[in-house]
């Protein structure tokens, strides 16, 4: 059989699933969707961010919850010079986790820093949004963080 | 995304409570060179299987190679449409996508001269008269819409002849 006899097809797979968010990560996608982080109060008083309904070192309901960020502090990075097609950014960026002003956790997202010599881990850095228009209640409301005074577009 | 209107709609909004989270893979596929070649069969409306050169066992689809002995099975054995229904179940639950009207039937067929069933759907006979040993036969699509897939066999009917002996198909349940 010749190679050319060999088939190739593309495929796709998909779930449309959907799912409820409860009531804490439902307040962290409004914020979101309004331009601002919101973490909940743990059992040690620590802010957890993005906030669970549960403190996961002491399983206690978590407290109320407050207001952090928008700035924050890259804890660790890692670049990426290839994006895929379904990252956040179709140029080069890193994956970091940033510790929001008045959060006790670290969230991952993109930073948007042009090039790696750019980022270190201490910078700090804030989030931009979409336009409020475009927010729709999602971790994609913040398009990227950006070092603060110096953004990369 | 979620089930509210958007903030710049102008309408209320409330809490966000729901979150799309589709999972899609994009990817591309081969079958390569052995199940190729049951596909291009498929493809001209017959079922190619390959016999093993050490224990004479034909496989249909082939996978290249003899999950026995070990060894690439080379010679292509083009197989009857007709076959007989070692086993099946009745499928009464409904699910997204489905294309055919519950209750149906999906069987193992073993096709005559192979030595390995494969699944089908059983039609042309109401579910609870389907049977171990009931003799079938293949439905093919129209000959202009044969393509190099599953999907160009319709399904297996009854062809009128007597059930076959249990012993006939005893080692292939």
């Amino acid at each position: 059989m010749a190679d050319s006899d060999v088939l190739h097809a593309k495929h796709v797979l998909e779930y449309p699933y959907s799912r409820s968010v409860g009531p804490v990560i439902g307040a962290f996608l409004t914020a979101l969707r309004d331009g601002r982080f919101v973490g909940v109060v743990g059992s040690g008083g620590s802010v957890i961010v993005p906030p669970t309904e549960y403190d996961p070192i002491t399983g206690d309901d978590t407290g109320e919850l407050v207001e952090v960020g928008p700035g924050g502090v890259v804890e660790s990075w890692a670049w990426v010079s290839h994006p895929r097609r379904k990252h956040p950014l179709a140029h080069p960026f890193a994956w970091a986790l940033i510790t929001l002003d008045g959060a006790g956790t670290a969230l991952l997202h993109a930073v948007d820093a042009g090039a790696p010599d750019a980022l270190s881990t201490g910078a700090r850095v804030t989030a931009r949004f979409r336009p409020a228009g475009e927010r729709v209640g999602s971790m994609s409301d913040v398009e990227a963080f950006v070092l603060e005074g110096g953004a990369a577009r | 995304m979620t089930d509210q209107p958007s903030a710049g709609s102008g309408e209320p909004i409330g809490p966000v409570t729901m979150l799309a989270t589709p999972i899609r893979l994009d990817f591309d596929f081969t079958p390569g060179v052995a199940q190729s070649r049951f596909l291009r069969g498929l493809e001209r409306g017959t079922f190619l299987g390959q016999r093993c050169p050490t224990c004479h066992k034909v496989y249909v689809p082939s996978r290249g190679t003899c999950p026995t002995d070990g060894v690439a099975t080379t010679e292509d054995v083009e197989l009857a449409g007709t076959g007989t229904v070692t086993t099946y179940c009745v499928v009464n639950v409904p699910f997204a996508g489905q294309s055919i009207e519950i209750p149906y039937i999906a069987a193992q067929v073993l096709l005559d001269g192979a030595n390995l069933s494969f699944m089908g759907l059983i039609q042309e006979i109401p579910a609870d008269e389907v049977r171990m040993g009931m003799r079938v036969e293949a439905v093919w699509v129209a000959p202009d819409e044969l393509t190099p897939s599953l999907a160009s066999v319709r399904y297996f009917r009854p062809n009128g002849e007597p059930d076959a002996d249990y012993d006939t198909y005893k080692e292939y349940l």
